[in-house]
């Protein structure tokens, strides 16, 4: 068994990860601009780059690499928070009918040619209200059951609704396939408040994820309250989740491989895992991004496609050289 | 304000070429009745398709159009699905000839099995299939002459617009914006092929490696390539001249800076029938103003 607490060796790493990600995000792109310039850029000196370049860096780069780590933070984040809650390795981010929630929403707004600032409203009411629904209806039963019945039902309307509305098709998917491009920091302004409440309000509750990952008599014997951490821990990563796919659409594969590696990699506690998950999870997602806006540049791969290209083998590779998994 | 200025004054040209077009193309409609021994009850499941048949006189021949053909006024509408087509819906419109775009979930051999005549318009690559299509359409409308007319007047006509393209030592570049998240058509693509003829140059070719022709441009690159134009065929998704100025980091953007974006009717600019007269007129009218 590996100890409980959070080592600071992996503190530092995960802090060092979330550093290089950022550097090496700022500084390299589809247009190639010295790194050393843009650097000095950030840090508001004066730079011989034109008006354009300046641009690039502080209104598109920038924004773009720090949504990644936010989005990545907060899918992670919530991956680790359900699996623990439900006590099920495969639990993601998207369980509860979030995904096919604010899939419907972005669907009906895009189908309304509702203006695009709308879009991630929408799509983050439906991913609330789907997980509402998904509660009420699996309450004291199977809420992941629940989840596929929502989330089935969800998914039939909107393909119903993208039907009716072809021409919007190419939009939808470009939503659906997931997309970190920022209108400056707008998608930024956004997401933030509900990442910060979502964050705090997991990490506070990381000793009780641990107990309720045990079971719930075990929990109510060591004097906590299963049922009310439990809606609690879910309502954040609920929260957190959402806005995250409203303002980037459905990008796969985060919220289950990076708590897993770290699972493998720093321990089996949720007091380590959790805040390591963001961590790794901000950095894996802007280095995947980097990927995405490089590899074909000046073209441009869809974001969710990336993350399970590179996600998937890598977490096979974890899997095989640390051969145990335990929850 | 001069900007402004300039846009309104871009705009009130489209708008008068558009409406002004329309009316000559349908000057060409001869109100000739149906020929005997070809097909008198048409159905058109292809936007672009309805638009030539109409353009040629077989307009009378045609009794029911898909839910997305609009032009020309009038057309028999009905809610008739081109990409999700249903058999049984347009056999109950007793067709003597379906004309589609799309051979989609095997319709044409469900029609064919019902002893209904299909015709395939394939979405165009380039001119040339335009007047090949509508060439094809006339044989078996019965309107071979009118068809041939049509082309010439489309010839004629596309060449005089070009012919009014200013010379340029250096060629202005463009950006075709087919939705905010920049997926755009490059030059070898209809549309492109349009605006290369017109003398302009895709700053979008590099982005399409494997030439799919509809790539999605990074904004960061499309930015650096800074076009000397940018037109907007996702007006219906809410985007205008206005917006795409205030996006950051474009206000360095050569078009963004002259004022020079054009938003395009959608309907036109996504459909190769005779309205690409319409469309070229608009990219030269653009072009002209253009500094």
């Amino acid at each position: 068994m590996k100890p409980a607490r959070l080592s600071l060796v992996w503190l530092g790493a995960g802090v060092a990860a979330v550093a290089v990600a950022l550097v090496l995000g700022v500084s390299l792109g589809p247009v190639s601009l010295p790194p050393f310039e843009v650097a000095k850029q950030l840090l508001g000196f004066d730079t011989g780059l034109s008006q354009l370049e300046v641009g690039i860096i502080t209104q598109i780069r920038l924004p773009r690499v720090l949504l990644g780590l936010i989005v990545g933070a907060m899918l992670a984040l919530a991956g680790g928070c359900f699996q623990g809650v439900f006590r099920n390795p495969l639990a993601d981010p998207y369980l509860l009918g979030i995904a096919a929630g604010a899939g419907l929403g972005a669907t009906t707004a895009i189908a309304m040619r509702a203006d695009q600032a709308i879009i991630p409203i929408v799509a983050f009411l439906g991913a609330m209200v789907s997980a509402a629904l998904t509660y009420l209806l699996g309450q004291g039963r199977n809420l992941i059951l629940a989840g596929v019945a929502v989330s089935s039902f969800l998914a039939a309307v909107q393909t119903y609704v993208l039907q009716r509305n072809v021409d919007t098709i190419r939009e939808v998917y470009s939503w659906l396939l997931g997309r970190l491009d920022t209108h400056g920091y707008r998608e930024i302004n956004l997401l933030l408040p509900y990442a910060l409440i979502a964050t705090i309000v997991v990490l506070a509750l990381r000793r009780e994820l641990d107990a309720l990952s045990v079971g719930d008599a075990e929990a109510a014997s060591l004097g906590l309250h299963p049922q009310r951490s439990r809606l609690i821990l879910l309502t954040a990563a609920a929260l957190g989740t959402a806005a995250a796919v409203a303002v980037s659409g459905l990008i796969g594969f985060v919220g289950i491989i990076v708590p897993h590696i770290v699972r493998l990699l720093a321990g089996g506690s949720y007091r380590s895992i959790l805040p390591l998950s963001v961590l790794f999870g901000a950095a894996f997602l802007a280095l995947v991004d980097l990927a995405a806006r490089t590899l074909v540049a000046p073209g441009e791969l869809p974001i969710g496609v990336v993350t399970a290209f590179f996600g998937a083998p890598f977490f096979v590779l974890v899997l095989r050289v640390t051969r145990t998994v335990s929850l | 304000m001069r900007r402004r200025l300039l846009a309104t004054t871009l705009a009130v040209a489209v708008l008068g070429a558009a409406m002004g077009c329309g009316t000559t193309t349908e000057g060409t409609t001869s109100q000739s009745s149906a020929p005997n021994g070809y097909p008198q009850k048409i159905v058109s499941l292809s936007a672009s398709a309805t638009e030539m048949l109409f353009a040629m006189g077989a307009g009378p021949q045609v009794v029911a159009v898909d839910e997305y053909s609009n032009y020309p006024a009038g057309v028999p509408k009905t809610n008739l699905s081109g990409f999700t087509p249903n058999a049984e819906a347009i056999a109950a419109k007793t067709p003597d000839l379906v004309v589609l775009s799309d051979d989609s979930k095997g319709i044409v051999a469900q029609l064919n099995n019902l002893k209904i005549k299909t015709q395939l318009v394939p979405a165009a690559k380039t001119i040339d299939d335009t007047y090949r299509q509508i060439k094809e359409l006339g044989d078996v409308t019965g309107h071979a002459k009118e068809a041939e007319t049509l082309n010439r007047k489309i010839k004629d006509d596309l060449a005089a617009l070009v012919k009014d393209v200013p010379k340029r030592d250096k060629p202005l570049t463009y950006f075709y914006e087919l939705d905010p998240a920049l997926y755009t058509a490059t030059s070898k693509t209809f549309i492109g092929s349009l605006f290369t003829t017109a003398g302009l140059v895709n700053v979008a070719d590099a982005a399409d490696p494997s030439s799919t022709g509809y790539p999605k441009m990074s904004a960061e690159a499309l930015i650096k390539a800074n076009p000397d134009m940018v037109f907007l065929a996702d007006t219906v998704m809410g985007e205008t001249p206005d917006k795409v100025k205030a996006r950051p980091g474009w206000s360095g953007v050569t078009a963004v800076a002259k004022g020079q974006i054009v938003t395009l009717d959608s309907d036109i600019a996504s459909r190769w029938g005779p309205r690409v007269v319409d469309l070229m007129r608009a990219i030269v009218a653009a072009v002209r103003q253009a500094q």
